[in-house]
């Protein structure tokens, strides 16, 4: 039909929520703006960061702060040659999974990378993080990680 | 006296009859979801001629975050036409889900057919950033991590492991995209070897375009029907005689990414190793999931693994895993399967796992 | 420990961009409101005719392909008086919602009555389109600008009891 015409617009959603953290996450986000890494201990003694409520693997409610870090040991990454808008960095990096000295779970976050042969698993890094006055209780409290130079 | 496999799951055999899917498009640009799904309605009820009134129960698969419009999947009711007043129900997941749900019900014994529907657009939001969406609210979510960067580690993992290579990734892609080639639904399908693809620069290391599932508009839809009446609407219905769904933590540090132990159960659960397998469609958003799902469920070499080319020649969210159902049932109807396996995943890095296993008489 | 006050809430403010696809039958009403016309869609097996579509009849399943032009004019099948602000609100209170069934549809929609004081405004009444000038016109119902009296005898309530 010559005077087919199909409409569109743009759409918004916008979810304006602040969430309450709760006892377990809030003790993680408060050590994050302190400058500090903490989790809780799961099923059999192991340590969960970030800390959740329960144990991921078996469901048992965890228990107790745990100080872990700051320094650990990439286990697997990921890189990201051209990052997508909303990522925390604007250039190349790598996504990190982190296990910080002492637990048995792993933490993502991002580490700034020029190409992939500057992460591997295996790879020793700490925690890089924000100014303190620009802390909050957030994950992003972290700015990145950086290689320590070591290997495990 | 019809005939009915022995069943694992269940007491009541429950076959697929009628399978149907829209054109896999990378932007559908025209229509609304509505009119994507009408038109695969009819063909589903014609294939089989039947009519809504046919069917004792109407369950759907979607997520209103992929059109960012609350409750769509009520109005996407419109295209099946609910009146008068009809049993229906609805899963925020894919399709196989909506399946399984109606499977259940047809157990009971109280209604003998049921419409399994499900319907996705990746191309009017930007679907990277809806999937993070979906991701732990505290911890994930605020990074904003893709579901390629997300793969990516699951692929690294293992590559660490020694379990595979990037070469072993290509090989499936090659081999998906070329057996795509008969499917005149897949959206991607070309005949290009596994060394021309490694050749591709990286989406997001260790992965490649080739690795990556293509972004596709589109939606499905399946008849179930139990006993007889799964005689009387199909020469040979697909039964399921088996299936089963398991699902792991959604914390992806907290798990071993070469391995998919909640497909493992449910691929016990719904007996795929009891006998042997001809075909099994897996839904691998990711070239290097196939090869972590045929370990799970134990998929040896004589297997016809995604004849269709999988979700790597058509990714349509909340409806790939249900096809892969449909493709599966296709191939025991027309006798080229006796026994088939189907798989739909969901979550990230293959979190949540369902397994189904069709055969014939 | 801190010396601050721990933690216990996290900014989780989110937002998705869109484009919304309207479809083939909407786009069909919208292209109309920039005409200045209403158009409708008729099923096939029902004959129903839907003002706006969104391409299928909701009770049959069935795509409504025929295309219906409307006239201006209809009945008020039901109405409210807003009395209260909300945010956005760009009428000046009170004003009437109508549900308007135009004449040869099979499903009302929301409309503004104007030209009626507000305590004449009744179901049954019969209402005519307004609309904003032709070069105001765009692809959305704010093209209608209000709907007013149009002097005719009330409906009797027989010919609109189904549209409740
Ligand atoms: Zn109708």
């Amino acid at each position: 039909m010559a005077d087919e015409v199909i409409y569109r617009s743009d759409h918004v959603l916008e979810y304006p929520f602040v969430r309450s953290v709760g006892p377990v996450i809030g003790a993680f986000l408060t050590g994050l703006r302190d400058g500090r890494v903490v989790g809780t201990r799961g099923s059999g003694g192991r340590v969960i960061v970030p800390p959740t409520e329960y144990d991921p693997e078996t469901g048992e409610e965890t228990s107790g702060v745990v100080e872990v870090g700051p320094e650990g040991t990439v286990t697997s990454w990921s890189w990201v040659p051209r990052p997508r808008p909303k990522h925390p960095l604007q250039t190349p990096f790598a996504w990190v999974l982190v296990r910080f000295d002492g637990a048995d779970t792993s933490f993502l976050h991002v580490l700034p990378a020029a190409g992939p042969d500057e992460v591997s698993t295996g790879m020793r890094v700490r925690p890089e993080f924000a100014p303190e006055d620009e802390r909050v209780g957030h994950v992003k409290d972290i700015s990145h990680f950086v290689a320590t130079g070591g290997a495990s | 006296m019809s005939q009915y496999p022995a069943l694992t799951s269940g007491r009541r055999p429950v076959g697929v009859v009628s399978f149907a899917q829209y054109d896999n498009v990378r932007r559908e640009d025209a229509r609304n979801e509505v009119e994507m799904l009408m038109p695969v309605v009819t063909e589903v009820f014609g294939n089989i001629g039947i009519t809504k009134d046919d069917v004792g129960f109407i369950c759907s698969g979607s997520t209103d975050y992929l059109i960012g419009g609350p409750f769509s999947f009520v109005a996407a009711l419109d295209a099946v036409g609910v009146w008068p007043p009809r049993a229906e129900s609805h899963v925020e997941m894919d399709g196989a889900w909506a399946l399984y749900e109606a499977w259940v019900l047809l157990q009971e014994g109280e209604i003998d057919a049921a419409l399994v529907y499900c319907f996705g657009r990746s191309s009017m939001g930007d679907l990277s950033e809806i999937m993070a969406v979906q991701l732990d609210p505290y911890y994930l979510a605020p990074l904003w991590p893709d579901p390629t960067s997300l793969a990516a580690l699951q692929a690294q993992a293992l590559i660490d492991a020694g379990k595979a290579t990037e070469a072993d990734f290509a090989a499936v892609a090659s081999r998906s995209r070329r057996s795509a080639l008969d499917n005149p639904k897949a959206q991607v399908a070309y005949d290009r070897s596994a060394e021309e693809l490694l050749a591709e620069d990286y989406e997001v290391a260790p992965l490649r375009r080739h690795a990556l599932p293509p972004l596709t508009d589109g939606c499905a839809a399946v008849v179930l029907a139990a006993g007889d009446k799964a005689y009387e609407w199909c020469e040979r219905p697909a039964f399921i005689t088996g299936i089963d769904h398991r699902i792991e933590t959604h914390s992806v540090g907290a798990r071993d990414l070469t391995v998919s132990p909640s497909t493992r159960t449910a691929g016990e659960k719904a007996g795929v190793g009891t006998k042997k397998v001809d075909v099994a469609e897996l839904h691998a958003p990711y070239a290097h999931q196939e090869l972590i799902l045929a370990e799970a469920l134990g998929l040896g070499d004589g297997v016809s693994v995604n004849p269709s080319g999988g979700a790597l020649a058509a990714n349509p969210m909340m409806s790939a895993g249900l096809i892969r159902i449909g493709e599966s049932a296709r191939r025991i109807w027309s006798g080229q399967a006796d026994r088939a396996v189907a798989h739909a995943t969901s979550g990230p890095c293959l979190q949540q796992n369902l397994v189904c296993v069709l055969e014939g008489v | 420990m801190s010396e601050r006050e721990p933690v216990t809430m996290m900014d989780a403010a989110t937002r998705l961009d869109y484009e919304f696809t309207a479809g083939v039958a909407m786009s069909k009403n919208l292209h109309g409101y920039e005409q200045g016309k209403f158009i409708g869609q008729r099923c096939p097996k029902c004959k129903k005719v839907y003002v706006p579509s969104r391409g299928s009849c909701p009770t049959d399943g069935l795509p409504t392909d025929e295309i219906v032009e409307l006239p201006n004019t209809g009945t008020v099948t039901t109405y409210c008086v807003v009395n209260v602000p909300f945010a956005g609100q760009s009428i000046e209170i009170p004003y009437i919602c109508g549900q308007i069934l135009l004449d040869g549809a099979n499903l009302s929609f929301m409309g503004l009555l104007q030209e009626i004081p507000i305590d004449e405004v009744r179901m049954g009444l019969r209402v005519e389109a307004v609309w904003v000038p032709p070069e105001e016109l765009g692809p959305t119902l704010a093209s209608v600008k209000y709907f007013r009296p149009n002097g005719e005898p009330d409906a009797d309530y027989e010919t609109y009891k189904e549209y409740l």
